[in-house]
């Protein structure tokens, strides 16, 4: 019964930040090449970090989501609540999933390098399904989202200090997967 | 894509390693004080031309590389008998030898070789082996580690696991640009094999008890799924490839089962255990914790396994009938995770928080208590010899996985260094036949 209380925290984080900042979300503004502020500094530019693919503000749908906005949102250690400042990039991303339902995105869990193996596998797997379930709160559709866990295989960057781990504690948004 | 799928196939035709991947070297690094002094004289060649192998060379090789053993300088062995009958003890002894291993390597007309070796006390000249064994010119290595596992029993009273294999992950390459190899070695790294490679992760290799297949988590479809691979065929069957998680492979101990941990669709990580034959599958756990790593008791009637269901991991065990209860197992420490069970089934090896690092603890599963093995910052994946003496890891260090060997007591510590790349996972084989 552990999901409830994440869910509710996630449910009662968004509906925060709803009443906040307005999403800047550019429905694949056509060859448009704006570069919206990153709604969340923290993660501004860290996309671009791993496998080099959909990039913050990547034009046209194919590269990744809404324009502008980060596709990567970090986690604390051994926790899977997604901290609040994530909640205008996953609302932002959930409008965006919600405005074509053709979009697929895959949600894809990551842990730091620390602990066992297949206990990350699962760490992650919960992180990812945390996100899976705040974007489908927002709008995106189940047939639209696919999780994968790689547990700590995939780091986006190398290093064993809190600094590394802090990037590597995350789930990505790939869009076109 | 194609050229992956390309990549993927070539891969898993089981070819001998390229000479630039990681081959394995294993070292020394402590050794028991009161280790055993021997003599293992080289061999006598009984055919044309020169010997077609040393077999001597390889017996004190496995030996010394154990910790267990003190074997003399090839260069200090002065007499060389070839029989039992020839060892003059009194000579041995003034050396400040205890056994003295000789023999001979004999061409058979029929192509194949024969050894022939005997082991002596030098405490009193009783002969303790005495072995004619017939080989095929190709196994000569294998049958040199079979003679160390015969004399590390007689002498030890512990059966050798020399002549055993170890399957590990090769990881090489860039953050994104990683290419993943499974690969299956002897148990002194030699002769090593790509079992699978792919540029996704390879996870968890887990061999079955005959020691034919390897049961291992690939992400080459793009999402985990769970592979059993012949070795010798390198046919490759996808048994699990669930929606979520399809992790920590485990065979059980009859071969006809794997216990696993999946997620399904809820994200909800549970033990199960899946029949091969028939894909029928059942649930073992089912809690909205984290239950992963499961491992077989030894008569496969449960599962010791990582749960968080305390708030933090530790190891559980189960019964594999329905509605089994869960006995937690671990107490000591914040951090307990996957468990692997020693042959005899009195132990367990986790990797354990100690003060601040991961490390491998030993636990006894009827008394708990927590011996602390090894003392590396980040220790994990401990997979026990055979012959439950040694502990096999992965040891993380300056942002690398390499191997290292703990003796199950922590009195001796062995390194395995790779040539190149990361070494991870690695599992030790059962005896093999």
């Amino acid at each position: 019964m552990r999901f409830l209380p994440v869910l509710a925290i996630v449910i009662g984080i968004l509906m925060l930040a709803g009443c906040g900042k307005k999403p800047t979300t550019v429905p694949d503004g056509a060859g448009s090449t704006a570069t919206g502020e990153t709604e969340t500094g923290a993660a501004a530019g860290e996309g671009q970090e791993g496998e080099g693919r959909s990039l913050p503000g990547a034009s046209g749908a194919a590269g990744g989501g809404p324009q502008g906005v980060a596709n990567v949102i970090y986690f604390d250690f051994d926790r899977s609540d997604i901290r609040p400042e994530y909640a205008s990039l996953i609302n932002s991303h959930a409008k965006f999933l919600a405005g074509s339902s053709a979009i697929k995105i895959r949600v894809e869990g990551h842990t730091d390098e620390r602990g066992s193996r297949e206990y990350n596998i699962a760490l992650a797997e919960r992180r990812a399904q945390a996100v899976r379930q705040a974007l489908k709160l927002q709008g995106a559709g189940d047939a639209q989202l696919t999780t994968v866990s790689y547990g700590e295989e995939r780091p986006s960057t190398t290093g064993s200090d809190e600094s590394a781990y802090e990037k590597n504690r995350r789930v990505e948004l790939v869009y076109g997967r | 894509m194609n050229l992956r799928r390309a990549l993927v196939i070539f891969l898993a035709l089981g070819l001998p390693f390229n000479p630039a991947g990681a081959q394995l070297t294993v070292q020394i690094l402590k050794g028991m004080a009161e280790s055993v002094p021997i003599a293992i004289v080289p061999l006598a060649w009984d055919g044309a031309g020169p010997p077609p192998y040393d077999v001597a060379a390889t017996v004190h090789a496995d030996l010394e590389r154990s910790g267990r053993f003190r074997p003399l300088p090839r260069a200090q062995i002065v007499e060389q008998p070839h029989a039992a009958s020839e060892v003059d003890v009194a000579d041995w002894r003034m050396l400040k030898i205890d056994y003295v291993l000789v023999g001979r390597l004999a061409a058979m007309p029929d192509g194949r070789y024969e050894i022939r070796y005997e082991l002596v006390s030098v405490a009193n000249g009783e002969r303790l082996l005495g072995t004619a064994v017939p080989v095929d010119p190709k196994a000569l290595k294998r049958a040199s580690h079979r003679i160390s596992d015969a004399v590390y029993e007689r002498i030890l009273g512990v059966r050798g696991a020399f002549a055993t294999r170890i399957a590990y992950v090769a990881v090489e390459g860039a953050v994104n640009r990683r290419s993943y190899r499974l690969i299956v070695s002897d148990a002194d790294g030699a002769n090593e094999r790509i079992v699978f490679g792919s540029p996704d992760p390879i996870m968890s290799p887990s061999w079955s008890p005959d020691g034919k297949s390897i049961a291992y988590v690939s992400f080459h479809s793009g999402l985990s799924a769970i592979y059993v691979q012949t070795l010798a065929t390198g046919a490759q069957v996808q048994v699990s490839a669930k929606s979520g998680i399809n992790g920590a492979p485990a065979f059980s101990p009859d071969g006809s089962q794997l216990a696993l941990a999946l997620s399904r669709k809820d994200g909800n990580v549970d033990v199960y255990v899946l029949t091969l034959a028939s894909q029928d599958l059942k649930r073992v756990t089912d809690d909205a914790s984290i239950d992963t790593e499961p491992v077989w008791a030894p008569d496969g009637r449960s599962l010791y396994f990582t749960s968080d269901r305390a708030g933090a991991p530790q190891v559980y065990q189960v019964g594999i009938e329905p509605s089994a209860r869960a006995r937690r197992v671990t107490f000591e420490g914040g951090y307990n995770a996957r468990p692997r069970l020693s042959p005899d089934g009195r132990h367990l090896a986790v990797v354990t928080l100690d003060r601040g690092a991961y490390r491998i603890g030993i636990v006894d599963t009827k008394q708990g208590g927590m011996q602390v093995l090894s003392s590396g910052q980040q220790d994990e994946s401990p997979s026990f010899a055979p012959n439950g003496a040694d502990i096999l890891y992965t040891s993380r260090t300056g942002g690398r996985d390499t191997l290292a060997i703990v003796s199950s007591d922590g009195r001796i510590q062995q390194q395995v260094a790779s040539s190149a790349g990361e070494v991870r996972e690695a599992a030790w084989s059962p005896f093999l036949n």
